[in-house]
């Protein structure tokens, strides 16, 4: 059982509070990422697992187990490192096997797992040199396989592909997904790419300033975001926000933002009723803004003209930069589309999948 | 065709014009010729048979070369003693300072702690005081403790005198050596101290290299501190036994020479063997900056 409950857990580091008050429950087996922004907490609140920091306040479990104050070596967890912290002097096999040295393994034991890692890894062919003859996604195997064969109850990963180029980084995505599938342990995973976050996790926790904004399945929280900041950390590109006020005419709900307004499904009756006549903020995803040319019958109360400032090809879609008098935003649409950078063209509002905010406390309106 | 290629080889290796190469490879060997010539000369001097030794002869190898200063110097002297004293007293300073100097380093180098900076200043302002100020406290120091006359004794007031830069230096190499790899050596399962002599002692044999040959070599040259604290002959390190070879009514030129000769070895061996340690850039590769 590698259940890992951190139970109001705080680190402060003199004045700066790193991580403030997290509750979190990783179940056992679960695949768990941990994603924010750069200074947010994640890489402290990985490393008070590892007990590589000590926890200001609060308690973490690891099975049953208080940990808080049991050291690093004794806790049977594993870590990725961002830099990789490969043994310089060490060989690959050495590398791996230094952590089942260190445990006392009959040298037979340690012989087979470091071999069986390698093996999965795809890097038999390297055990004798040292880290320095190799790649960048090479080392990442290492790291990969030193914790493997360490066979722990939980792995800790801290931006383990950050450091490799683009296209590895997809590889890697896909690879580690697959390896926790096989592996069949506890992965708390450090990233501040949301992409990676989508794509890997059984469940995603979003930090910020120390705080954990929100926990959920990746879905889940793609279509649901608790406040502002999660709508708009989750997803690429990201949500487009506009200040808009709601309105109630003849029984119909709208959403007015002075230059435009479009209107909002009645289902919506329910959850805004207090905020008839207020300011809100509006939150619309890309692609919930499409073509009109490719929507058939779109509701006339939903669609918007628009300037086209820059359209950007990706391919599969096009990107519009838009401008609706002092709102800008982002349309992914279809890349048939006939919108020209210059042009005005006729957008679509989605408005089923809008998330209306608070203004003052930036959280979902539900 | 030939010679346009190596031309361009050695274009590639430096820059530099081969009129400018000759000009460096001049003043090199000059520099060379400089340097190697005393010693020539004191090889040339211990070789000479005892009745030509003023003799102005420039040759190298004298008419009637023997090895008669040797034998005389190993087989009728206390030399073999007082060599062995020297070999045992600096190594045992080596042994001392760098296990001091190790420890303290990485407590510099990885540990907040009050005192930290006025510390490792304090440890720089000791190499400011000249070592003849030390002389009078380290010896009633070492009386005082009942050391006197003997190798812990040595050791330890040489080691006092190496330590401080030995800290220094390590310090500053550990200080490169990125926390990950301690970390991760935590995690796989060490305690801080196997941590220290699994990961950050091996990777720092080039600074250790460095300051285990300062230790050795301010060992190995003291006169100064062996003729305070050693007044039994057989405690004599070389430096002091030398003495010996001058102050009897005439100095033994010749086996004078010969002894320069023979505690050179030691020396020399040590600086080949540890240049094999100063190669650096062995923590290349183990992380990704
Ligand atoms: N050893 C430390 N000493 C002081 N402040 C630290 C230390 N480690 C992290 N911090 C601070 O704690 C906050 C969170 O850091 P970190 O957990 O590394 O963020 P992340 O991994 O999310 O980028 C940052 O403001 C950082 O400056
Ligand atoms: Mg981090």
């Amino acid at each position: 059982m590698a259940r890992v409950y951190l139970e109001h857990v705080t680190k402060k580091f003199g004045n700066v509070v790193a991580v403030n008050d997290a509750t979190l429950e990783i179940k056992d087996k679960e695949f768990l990422i941990l994603v924010g922004p750069s200074g947010c907490g994640k890489s402290t609140t990985l490393r008070m697992v590892a007990g590589l920091e000590e926890v200001t306040e609060g308690n973490i479990y690891i099975g049953d187990t208080i940990v808080n104050d049991i050291p690093p070596k004794d806790r049977d967890i594993a870590m990725v490192f961002q830099n990789y912290a490969l043994y310089p002097h060490m060989d690959v096999y050495n590398n791996m096997a230094f952590g089942l040295k260190l445990r006392k393994f009959p040298r037979a034991e340690i012989d087979k797992r470091v071999k069986e890692a390698a093996a999965i890894l795809g890097i038999e062919n390297l055990l004798k040199r040292k880290p320095k003859e190799l790649s960048g996604g090479q080392r990442q195997r290492v790291a990969l396989g030193r914790a493997i064969v360490r066979e722990p109850k939980v792995f800790l990963m801290d931006e383990p592909l950050s450091n490799l180029d683009a296209k590895l980084r997809v590889q890697m995505r896909a690879e580690l997904a697959k390896l926790h599938n096989r592996l069949q342990t506890t992965i708390i995973y450090v990233t501040h790419d949301q992409t990676e976050a989508m794509t890997m996790g059984d469940r995603i926790v979003v930090m910020k300033d120390g705080f954990i904004q929100q926990v959920g399945a990746p879905m889940e929280i793609y279509d649901h975001p608790d406040n502002v900041f999660v709508a708009g950390f989750i997803g690429s590109p990201a949500m487009n926000f506009l200040d808009a006020v709601i309105l109630r005419e003849d029984g119909d709900l709208w959403v007015d933002a002075k230059s435009f307004r479009v209107k909002l499904p009645l289902t919506r009756f329910e959850t805004v009723g207090e905020y008839i006549d207020k300011e809100v903020i509006f939150g619309i995803r890309p692609e919930d803004i499409d073509d009109k040319d490719f929507v058939p019958n779109a509701p006339p109360d939903r669609i918007v003209t628009a300037d086209i400032d820059v359209t950007e090809p990706m391919g599969s879609e096009v990107y519009l930069y838009a401008t609706v008098g002092p709102h800008s935003f982002i349309a992914r649409v279809d890349a048939r589309t006939t919108a020209r950078d210059g042009s005005s063209h006729q957008l679509v509002f989605n408005t089923d999948k809008a998330h209306l905010f608070d203004k003052k406390t930036q959280k979902a309106i539900r | 065709m030939r010679t346009g290629s190596r031309r361009s080889v050695f274009r590639r290796a430096r820059g530099d014009s081969p009129a400018k190469r000759a000009v460096i490879h001049a003043v090199l060997i000059l520099a060379c010729v400089m340097s190697v010539y005393p010693f020539l000369r004191v090889v040339s001097v211990s070789l000479r048979p005892s009745n030509q030794l003023l003799s102005t002869d420039l040759a190298l190898i004298p008419p009637g070369a023997s090895l008669e200063n040797y034998r005389a110097l190993i087989f009728e002297r206390d030399f073999t003693i007082w060599l062995w004293n020297s070999l045992v007293v600096s190594a045992a300073s080596v042994l001392v300072g760098l296990m001091l100097a190790a420890t303290a380093a990485y407590a510099f180098s990885r540990w907040k702690f009050p005192g930290r900076r006025q510390g490792l200043l304090f440890l720089l302002t000791t190499q400011m005081i000249p070592a003849g100020m030390l002389l009078l406290p380290i010896y009633i120091m070492v009386v005082r403790l009942k050391l006197f006359n003997t190798y812990t004794g040595m050791a330890i007031a040489y080691s006092v005198g190496s330590v401080p830069f030995s800290i220094w230096i390590l310090k500053g190499y550990y200080d490169t050596i990125p926390r990950e790899l301690e970390e991760a050596a935590l995690v796989d399962g060490a305690s801080p101290l196997v941590a220290f002599y699994r990961v950050v002692i091996p990777l720092s044999t080039p600074a250790l290299a460095i300051a285990g040959l300062f230790s050795f070599m301010t060992a190995w040259n003291d006169y100064m501190m062996a003729r305070v604290m050693l007044q039994k002959p057989n405690m004599f390190t070389w430096p002091v036994g030398f003495q010996k070879l001058m102050d009897q009514f005439q100095t033994a030129w010749g086996q004078f020479a010969a002894a320069s000769v023979l505690v050179a070895i030691p020396a020399l061996a040590l600086f080949l063997y540890s240049s094999k340690w100063l190669v650096s850039g062995m923590t290349l590769g183990g992380v990704k900056e």
